[in-house]
């Protein structure tokens, strides 16, 4: 090995403690970008490969009826280069071992198996056998859910009569990749679940014969999507036609998409934290290098050594430094996406989903990790390059001091000897004061925003549970109702109060601007079901016209006061056109609200309802719940303590594990930059602080000097870091507005009190660490060293 | 002892001429040939002449001592020689090139080639052992010696493997002096290699130069403010106030034993 390598290794080493500081910093953030992008990659690859050997639909619709001689239209559209119609219907199941009412979506396929668009993927079991009308398939995740398979069989509530299904297989189908039922905040694997059944006993039982009500297309590449959605629509208007959508809208890709974008977003930015903190904490350590080592430089110039071997010698301290990071991030980042993806396999059912890191990844890794080296070591590398070796041949100048701003201010009177020397020492390098401070602030920030999402969810749950669902059960009908089915589910045991629900299929039309949903009509003096803003104040309903999110507003170009043109998709299909006299800015979705007499008025239809909000004696419970599954009318119940349950389990899961890496991670950084802030000035003032020892100084007092100096830059940074957070906390907010959801943004003191404390801890272990080299300070080898 | 004045001091940059030489260095070839060197540092306000028109020449294998008090421009004269620095104004000549003409590659290759550098504070790699630091030359040199070669020429073949930490101020000063004859070079410049040494160490370091002087040939060049030193040189060049105030031709030369401190 060359002597000049021998140098580079044992300088290191020298510096160890720093260096693995900082290669912790590169780690973290190449460990991050891996982990992010490899799931991304992982999870894109699979969902192509998913949607493209099973056929994932292009376009999405539903109708009230449709005959079966329209398929071949639907399939003439120019750019449709497959059709598959089909009768879809939830229906309520009685499962043994459940007291409450579940829902199953039951899915029409041919009797005999073919390939077609939103193939299956048998993992169990068999296809369904010609003429066995009961014979059904079901969800994978319903099954391991419910522990059922092969054999088994459920009771479903099909028009009034009950109905024995005999499970004999389980699949998987592209469509339902993320499985959630329609106005769920979480998926329900348990009381949510897809039945695969022939479509000829289907479409019977549900009065379909010769008809579909929900056909799914392929479009060849290049299609125009728009124009197919609109002749799709055309088409099915006469028969009940409730929209077409693009897959991009289908809920379960929507949910994939949305997932895919936040890793490639968190992907982005969390490594870049990391990297610009490293790059700091490396263009200081070698700055200090260089500066040390002037001499060393001049002498290497002299003997013969060229710029360019200098300038490699200098790269190489901060590529080595985030080499080894980097090494050992890619390994943490594989096993952290291995982790993830686990947890994706949970959350998102694929028939393979399996982790790939691939090259690209790594490479993308190793060049921003080198992008991070270069950049630090970048300044003082030029330094020693341009260094001219007669010069560094004499010592360096003494560093001049100034007074500082508060003695020039005339308020040194008011600081202590130790006190002047922190703030001179802080003002003297003003970028690397602020550097430091912005590097914990950076890490107090990004413990805020890991906190956060606590705070948010638990906001959001307070909001959405507790403030404005009050009801405990939601029940929707078949078919729209008269008033006198109120009175009806009032009487059933345990209902304390009930509050009637009208939801009416739209298409709303703004300018050009169109949007598919249901108007939900609300009673004036409505106590269960309430419309909540992110102030958590219950909204009053407007006696007449409009109230939408401002989401939905957004989405449609319109401002409280305008017109919007309503077309009715149910009944006579009406079109009619009101005033949206109110907005309001709730967490979740894209709703649309009227007072339940408004609605009626404007459909000029008498007291009908679509769907009763209960509240109930917890009492009579079970008892209610086993007679709103034979009820015939009832399509589904909706259970808040289910709902509740299941968005509980599935933030267990997930948040303990994210906070506690992100607590990890965030530690890391704060110890990188403290430890290497103090050693530097250790290093810078170990002569001084000697000095000082010797004129009788106690090694307390020459600590508070140097401890002192971290002390005023912590002092500076949590406030900064808090606000940091707060700003991330408003950007994470902002990139997740997306139309199903968003985050309320308010951070809790606890959140705030959390992040303080991770970061006073962080920095105190490294200025103990550092005390305790200064308590060794060898004072006559200090001293002897020429400076 | 005898000293003769061959030479005053040069005013003007007019070549010098042969016949200050004499005929035993005639007979050799000239290594340096400056001319008019100057060398101003612009210090903002003030500027500091450090050479003022400096004329020299030196011999191949001549042993020559650089005499002037602190401040009187040794160390920057000796670093234009060793192509660390560059004149103000003036000419350079080593050999057939012209130093003052080279760029920074040219000084640079130069250097490795060329010469031996040795410097008042040793600057040895304080994380490198003694062989090591030799081989930090070695490394990049075509025709080095042996890092065991030149540690023994300096007498510290048993220190081998010592960090400068481990060694006394002389033995890392004949370390600094292994460093710079490893690579056979062809001019030795030492920068009051004694200067931070007392006399017993000083000597030691001193029979060090001149043994590489006389075995290996090298024309040797010492900068000290220590007169008696100049008794070991063939030629004693005084420089005062940036010029050469005259150059002293010694008959016999002593060795750093003989010095009368
Ligand atoms: N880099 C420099 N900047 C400014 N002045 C310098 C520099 N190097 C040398 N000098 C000045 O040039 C003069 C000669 O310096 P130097 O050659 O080091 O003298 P010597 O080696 O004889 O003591 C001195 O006055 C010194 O202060
Ligand atoms: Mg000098």
């Amino acid at each position: 090995m060359r002597a000049i390598h021998r140098k580079l290794l044992r300088d290191l080493w020298q510096i160890k403690g720093q260096a693995f500081a900082i290669a912790a910093v590169i780690g973290v953030g190449v460990a991050m970008f891996i982990t992010y992008f490899s799931t991304f990659v992982s999870l894109e690859r699979t969902r192509d490969t998913y949607y493209d050997r099973y056929r994932m639909a292009d376009v999405f619709a539903m109708a009230k009826r449709a005959p079966n001689h329209l398929a071949p239209r639907l399939a003439e559209i120019a750019g449709v280069s497959g059709v598959r119609t089909r009768v879809v219907a939830d229906v309520t199941l009685d499962v043994e071992g459940a007291t409450e009412p579940i829902t199953g979506r039951l899915v029409s396929i041919p009797e005999a198996r073919q390939p077609m668009i939103n193939d299956l993927v048998l993992l169990q079991g068999r296809y369904l056998e010609p003429g066995r009308r009961d014979e059904v398939l079901v969800s994978e995740g319903f099954a391991l859910a419910r522990e059922i398979g092969p054999g088994d069989s459920v009771t479903a509530v099909i028009n009034g009569r009950r109905r024995e299904l005999d499970i004999v297989g389980v699949a998987l189908s592209p469509e339902y990749v993320y499985t959630i039922r329609p106005g769920d905040l979480m998926p329900d694997d348990a009381r949510f679940g897809i039945f695969w059944m022939a479509h000829e006993p289907l479409a019977a039982a549900f009065d379909m014969e010769g008809g579909f009500n929900d056909v799914v297309l392929r479009t060849m590449p290049g299609a125009q999507e728009d124009e197919v959605i609109a002749r799709v629509d055309s088409l099915l208007e006469p028969y009940g036609g409730l929209g077409a959508m693009p897959r991009s809208l289908q809920i379960s890709a929507w949910y994939l998409d949305n997932e895919l974008n936040q890793l490639k977003g968190f992907g982005m930015i969390t490594p870049m934290i990391f990297l610009a903190v490293a790059a700091f904490l490396l263009n200081v350590v070698l700055t200090r290098i260089v500066s040390v080592q002037r001499e060393q430089i001049a002498a290497l110039k002299a003997l013969g050594y060229s710029n360019r071997e200098v300038g490699f010698h200098y790269s190489a301290w901060s590529l080595l430094i985030s080499a080894s990071g980097s090494v050992a991030g890619v390994f943490l980042g594989r096993w952290l996406g291995l982790g993830m993806i686990g947890m994706y396999n949970d959350y998102f059912r694929f028939p393979f989903l399996a982790y790939q890191l691939s090259p690209d990844v790594v490479t993308g890794a190793l060049l921003i990790s080198v992008g991070a080296a270069i950049a630090g070591a970048f300044s003082s590398v030029r330094v020693a390059v341009a260094l001219p070796p007669a010069e560094a041949m004499r010592p360096e100048p003494p560093a001049r001091f100034r007074t500082t701003l508060m003695e020039r201010l005339g308020l040194g009177k008011l600081l202590s000897p130790a006190t002047r020397m922190v703030m001179r020492n802080l003002e003297k390098r003003p970028f690397r004061t602020f550097a430091s401070v912005a590097g914990v602030a950076a890490s107090g920030g990004l413990l805020v925003i890991g906190l956060f999402f606590l705070d948010a969810i638990d906001l959001l749950l307070d909001s959405q549970f507790y403030v404005a669902q009050r009801q405990d059960v939601t029940v929707s009908f078949v078919e729209p109702r008269s008033a006198q089915a109120l009175h009806e589910v009032h009487r059933l045991p345990g209902v304390i109060h009930a509050e009637a629900l009208r939801a009416v299929p739209v298409r709303l039309r703004a300018g050009h601007r169109t949007r598919q949903t249901s108007i939900t009509g609300l009673e004036g003096d409505a106590r269960l079901q309430r419309i909540v803003g992110s102030d958590l104040q219950a909204r009053e309903l407007p006696p007449n016209g409009l109230m939408m999110t401002e989401v939905l507003a957004k989405i449609l170009g319109i401002q409280r006061g305008q017109e919007v043109t309503l077309e009715v998709l149910e009944g006579t299909r009406p079109v009619r056109r009101a005033v949206v006299v109110d907005l309001v800015d709730e967490f979740m979705g894209t709703q649309i609200y009227m007072n339940v007499d408004a609605l009626r008025d404007l459909m000029r239809e008498g007291g009908i309802l679509s769907g009763a909000y209960l509240q109930i004696d917890q009492r009579f419970q079970n008892e209610l719940y086993e007679q709103l599954k034979n009820i015939p009318a009832v399509a589904g119940v909706a259970l808040k303590s289910a709902a509740l349950d299941a968005f509980n389990q599935q933030m267990d899961e997930t948040m303990g594990i994210f906070i506690f890496f992100n607590i990890l991670f965030a530690s890391i950084i704060t110890i990188g930059v403290v430890y290497n802030a103090a050693r530097i000035a250790l290093s810078e003032r170990s002569r001084e602080l000697a000095s000082l020892r010797v004129l009788g100084f106690s090694r307390g007092e020459i600590s508070s000097i140097l401890l002192g100096e971290l002390a005023a830059v912590m002092l500076l940074a949590l406030p900064l870091g808090m606000l940091a957070g707060y700003g991330f906390a408003a950007l994470m907010v902002s990139s997740f507005d997306n139309e199903l959801f968003r985050f309320p943004l308010a951070v809790s003191s606890r959140t705030y009190a959390t992040s303080v404390l991770v970061v006073l801890a962080s920095a105190t272990l490294s200025g103990l660490a550092v005390r305790r080299r200064l308590d060794h300070l060898d004072l006559v080898e200090v001293l002897k060293t020429r400076e | 002892m005898s000293q003769t004045t061959t030479a005053t001091a040069q005013s003007g940059p007019q070549p010098l001429g042969d016949r200050e030489v004499s005929t035993s260095r005639r007979d050799n070839e000239r290594v340096f040939r400056a001319r008019g060197v100057t060398k101003v540092y612009d210090m903002g306000e003030v500027q500091v002449h450090a050479l003022r028109g400096v004329d020299l020449d030196l011999y191949e294998s001549e042993f020559t001592v650089l005499l002037g008090p602190s401040g009187s421009g040794k160390s920057t004269l000796l670093n234009i020689l060793g192509g660390l620095d560059t004149p103000t104004d003036g000419e350079v000549h080593y050999r057939g090139g012209e130093l003052t003409a080279a760029d920074e590659r040219g000084l640079t290759r130069y250097r490795r080639h060329h010469v031996g550098f040795v410097f008042q504070f040793y600057n040895l790699i304080p994380s490198l052992t003694a062989k090591e630091n030799v081989a930090l030359v070695t490394d990049i040199s075509p025709d080095p010696m042996t890092p065991e070669h030149a540690l023994d020429m300096v007498g510290l073949a048993d220190r081998m493997d010592h960090f400068p930490a481990q060694l006394s101020g002389g033995q890392q000063q004949r370390v600094a002096i292994a460093r710079a004859i490893a690579k056979r070079p062809d001019v030795l410049l030492c920068d009051e290699p004694t200067g931070a040494l007392d006399i017993t160490t000083g000597v030691l370091v001193l029979e060090a130069i001149e043994r590489v002087n006389h075995e290996l040939g090298t024309t040797t060049c010492v900068i000290t403010h220590n007169a008696a030193i100049g008794q070991m040189a063939e030629r004693v060049i005084h420089l005062t106030d940036g010029r050469i105030g005259s150059i002293v031709e010694n008959e016999h030369q002593l060795g750093p034993r003989d010095l009368s401190w």
